[in-house]
């Protein structure tokens, strides 16, 4: 392998000086390299770290909040839900099946990290337009990839979003979520434990595969990116899933002292983070780590991102035990090295120092930046374009073509690939919900689990957007009737050294700490994803929500779909003309800008709770919250869901009835109930300051929509459902 | 009835087995690990899903040589009832307890969907808490569901009456547009020619609670424990 100078590894002349004002010497290669993949955004988080400083991490749901491996809450029943998302969309935008595998298996082995039997994934992908040929190798990569991975490891892949738009044709994001269930008493921590301690390494073997690839995540793409294939790793499932197995079966007899799995930056990374916790030194012989090739230098053993491999620290006496349970499940253990009190991490070869750097220098003297944000020309721009004098598109047409919106039309093609059924406890299927429900067996309780974003409005105001993503994950909860209770986030952005782009940053978790606070869902764990640019410039900015939520009692839960004809059709919230950042002003007039609608944060909590109640009392029989397409295809998708039409009449004002039907203003569901329960329904909401108007009823088999009594639009629901239907499988054809 | 799942490395359904069997069923129930080669107290035995050793050579031509198999055999050739499960299906061809092969799936992807099943065969251990020619809803998920064998094979199976689900529409019409995966003569399950061994690809253990969204996959455990107490009285 050819050596990289300084520059090459990603390290800049300021921090290299740094570097030798603490080692005090030249550091060798070893040294230089570990310096380089530690001080990498991906593992340093030296751009995000005093921006998420703004985020509420605390509550009394909180078990474990953020600075572990993933985050915790409590559900009752001495339970802890463990949760986390994560990116991999460097590796996924060039290599798309492994990367996505491996995000998979990465995101994974975070949770069973943790004593946690991992019982859900999701994800949140991002592609450019399906009419594009690399685009559809893409996505048909990603989507293979993942349902690869995580179909093999029996893991339901339960819920997620996909959107398509044009900023993300070089750089699609692929971000990876993974829920696991432990009890409280069992949660394992990455920590050293007892100097003395031997250090285990157990699973795959070491190769190659995936050197510096923290480094290749944070740095912008190129033609040469390409070239960087070997940086992504192979992913090999079957291995993960002994691991998982012969991991669970430690923490269950109580065997580990600290546990780490090996992702970004390999052994260096998952070896320094689990010492620095206690203030601990550590040696390692390069030697002893078994490997899957010959000739390597201590440099590539160290800094190999080879996937499927686990770090065990044992509690002192439990190493033969521990031997047994990894011979059954047929996995090498191997110990190489050992737990040191004197705060360096060094690196053998056999008898010879290979390296030798203080651990607090790689983990706590990594460099932080405050950069200084510079609002871009376009926000005040589009922010104040004038939407008045648009002509409005004829709204039958606007709703079939926004129902054949990839973005929007059903993701069938996409989850059927996955096993979504694995674990049998999945209570609302993809789909079937504004959130995926599964049970907790034992227990009577369910959770809910969603990833959202809608990038666009996130560009358009950061602020606003931030607080809008939060929103819609919670409002989703409420939906099946769950209380949202913390979330995870994976934030997407370009080049943070670009003024720009780290104002979009700054603004966009501002806004997501805003609602998180209102709302009462505190960041538990996350991941930044930065340097996502290609020549064609920076991704919308993406900071993805990944929330969870509880079901008291699993019977209480709600699905989208309409039920029963003469179920009365409730619009909770008010009716809206804000057409700022919709998808029907970017589809039917090319138009991505006008002011983001601007959630009220009480308004929005006081729905959620509303929801929830209803759901609770048997009150309502469907909810779908209001979001990408607005009140018209919120309509028909819970109409297409539930095999029955409807007729809507809605009381429009001043001829803003595109306004009405397309507008994606936040705080606002619809929801269809019994006849019989209508007064409760409205008097519930009401007591609670929440506007419930009729708007319609559930009935025969066409798409009714009125204005004031005028026919507007009418469609055939065969019609809409063919085409909300089939429109992703006809591009994959 | 004291049911065993077998639990090879890669195994995913096991526990979702031993749940359906267990706490569904209310039997007994214990797990067999691949290792074990002798296999005493059970009355039936269950091979699951999953994705044994990888499936990576090609799904169940590896667990057929796990230790715990020669005794499988043994117990299905003394008339023990074994149902073999999507993977344990595959595991099933692979040993030669059930006649023919699996292709991948037509559309060369991994599908995981609701399908419907017509009960073409109720006068089996398996199948006797159906009427005849019942249409019932059970999911699927796999990537290699594509039955095939030769038409001799074919003809012995259509005879014996050993093709106990066939894939179909809701009303139970039976063609291409409801056959998922390309399977030969929409084949969904088969029995041997005595009948005590069952390779199914859809999951009847996936749809045995109400609270999974459907009950009809209840029926084919039901029907093994009918079985085996009438075989006791």
């Amino acid at each position: 392998m050819k050596e990289l100078s300084y520059r090459e590894m990603g390290i800049s002349d300021s921090e290299y000086q740094l570097v030798l004002d603490i080692m005090k010497r030249e550091p060798n290669y070893l040294e230089l390299g570990m310096f380089a993949v530690m001080w990498s955004e991906h593992c340093g988080y030296k751009n995000s770290r005093p921006l998420l400083k703004n985020f509420p991490t605390e509550g009394p749901q909180v078990i474990l909040g953020p600075g572990e491996n993933a985050g915790v809450v409590d559900i009752g029943d001495n339970q802890g839900l463990v949760f986390k998302i994560e990116s991999h969309n460097h590796p996924s935008a060039i290599e798309p099946y492994q990367g996505a595998a491996t995000g998979v298996g990465g995101i994974v082995r975070d949770i069973f990290t943790m004593g946690a039997r991992p019982i859900a994934s999701l994800n949140s992908l991002r592609f450019g337009e399906l009419t594009d040929v690399r685009v559809r190798e893409l996505f048909s990569g990603v989507v293979a990839g993942i349902a690869g991975y995580g179909n093999c490891l029996g893991i339901p892949t339960v819920g997620g979003e996909v959107y398509f738009h044009p900023c993300y044709r070089g750089n699609p994001l692929v971000n990876a979520m993974c829920v696991g269930l432990v009890n409280r008493d069992e949660i394992a921590l990455a920590v050293a434990g007892d100097v003395g301690s031997p250090i285990m390494i157990v699973g795959a073997k070491t190769g190659r595969d995936g050197i510096h690839g923290a480094t290749f995540a944070s740095e912008e793409l190129s033609d040469s990116s390409a070239e960087k294939r070997p940086s992504v790793q192979v992913g090999d499932p079957f291995m993960e899933k002994l691991l998982i197995e012969a991991c669970l079966e430690l923490i269950a007899e109580d065997l580990v002292a600290g546990m780490q799995d090996l992702g970004a930056a390999g052994l260096t990374s998952s070896i320094a983070e689990c010492a620095s916790k206690d203030g601990r030194g550590v040696q390692v012989d390069v030697a002893l780590v078994p490997r899957r090739e010959l000739g390597m230098t201590p440099y590539e053993v160290m800094l190999s991102e080879s996937q499927e491999r686990m770090l065990i620290i044992p509690r002192s006496g439990c190493e033969n035990r521990i031997s047994e349970i990894f011979d059954k499940w047929n996995l090498d253990a191997t110990v190489i090295g050992q737990v040191t009190g004197d705060g360096l991490f060094r690196v053998l070869e056999g008898e010879a120092v290979a390296g030798e750097v203080p651990v607090a220098a790689l983990t706590e003297s990594c460099p932080v930046y405050r950069r200084k944000g510079e609002e871009p020309p376009y926000y005040q721009e589009l922010k104040s374009m004038d939407l008045t004098n648009i002509c409005p598109a004829d709204p039958a047409e606007a709703i079939l073509k926004l129902l054949a919106s990839p973005t929007i039309a059903s993701k069938r093609w996409v989850y059927t690939q996955y096993d979504h059924q694995v674990m049998t406890n999945t209570a609302v299927v993809p789909g079937k919900g504004d959130a995926a429900v599964l049970r907790i067996k034992d227990t009577g309780k369910g959770v809910a689990l969603t990833t959202d974003c809608n990038s666009r409005f996130v560009y358009l105001d950061p602020r606003i957007g931030g607080m809008l993503a939060v929103c819609e994950a919670a409002r989703n909860l409420a939906c099946v009737g769950a209380k949202p209770l913390a979330l995870t986030n994976c934030l997407n952005f370009g080049n943070p050294e670009k003024p720009q782009i780290y104002w979009q940053m700054e603004n966009s978790i501002l806004g997501m700490a805003e609602a998180a606070r209102a709302l009462d869902t505190p960041v538990v764990s996350g991941n930044v994803s930065l340097y996502n640019e290609t020549a064609a410039g920076a991704i919308y900015p993406t900071p993805v929500v990944g929330m969870v939520g509880l079901l008291e009692n699993l019977d209480e839960r709600c699905t989208m779909d309409f039920k029963t004809e003469g179920d009365i059709i409730l619009l909770l919230g008010s009716l809206s003309p804000e057409l700022g950042g919709s998808e029907y002003l970017y589809l039917c007039h090319g138009i991505e800008g006008g002011a983001v609608p601007q959630p009220d944060l009480k308004q929005e909590k006081q729905l959620i709770d509303v929801l929830q109640w209803l759901i609770k009392q048997g009150l309502i029989v469907s909810a779908h919250d209001i979001s990408d397409g607005g009140l018209a295809v919120c309509l028909a998708e819970s109409a297409i869901q539930g095999k029955v039409g409807f007729q809507v009449d809605l009381p429009v004002q001043d001829n803003q009835i595109n306004g009405q039907l397309f507008s994606e203003a936040p705080g606002r569901a619809v929801v269809s109930v019994k006849p019989a329960n209508l007064a409760k329904a409205q008097e519930l909401a009401a007591k609670s300051g929440i506007a419930a108007t009729v708007i319609g009823k559930v009935a025969g088999q066409d798409l009714i929509y009125h204005d004031k009594g005028k026919p507007v639009a009418t469609l055939s629901l065969a019609e809409a459902s063919k085409v909300w239907e089939e429109t992703i499988a006809c591009y994959m054809k | 009835m004291k049911f065993g799942v077998v639990v090879f490395p890669g195994s995913n359904c096991d526990a979702d087995c031993f749940h359906a069997v267990k706490n569904v069923q209310g039997q007994d129930c214990e797990y067999i690990w691949h290792q074990q080669s002798k296999i005493t107290g059970f009355d039936a035995l269950v091979l699951p899903g999953g994705f044994s050793y990888g499936d990576y050579l090609r799904t169940g031509a590896i667990a057929r040589f796990s230790p715990v198999m020669p005794a499988v055999i043994d117990f299905a050739r003394q008339g023990g009832l074994v149902i073999g499960i999507c993977n344990g299906f595959q595991i099933l061809l692979e040993a030669g307890l059930l006649p023919g092969a699996m292709l991948r799936n037509k559309s060369l992807m991994f599908i995981c969907k609701p399908v419907n099943l017509k009960v073409l065969n109720n006068r089996t251990p398996f199948t006797n808490q159906f009427n005849k020619d019942a249409v019932i809803e059970v999911p699927i998920a796999h990537g290699e569901g594509n039955y095939y064998c030769d038409p001799a094979t074919l003809e012995e199976l259509q005879k014996n009456g050993s093709i106990v689900f066939s894939y179909c529409g809701p009303a139970g019409e039976i063609g291409d547009d409801y056959n998922p995966n390309g399977s030969l003569s929409h084949i969904a399950g088969i029995t041997n020619k005595e009948g005590n061994v069952l390779g199914m690809m859809p999951h009847p253990e996936r749809c045995s609670e109400t609270v999974l969204g459907g009950t009809d996959g209840f029926g084919v455990f039901a029907s093994m424990i009918q079985w085996l107490k009438e075989a006791r009285a």
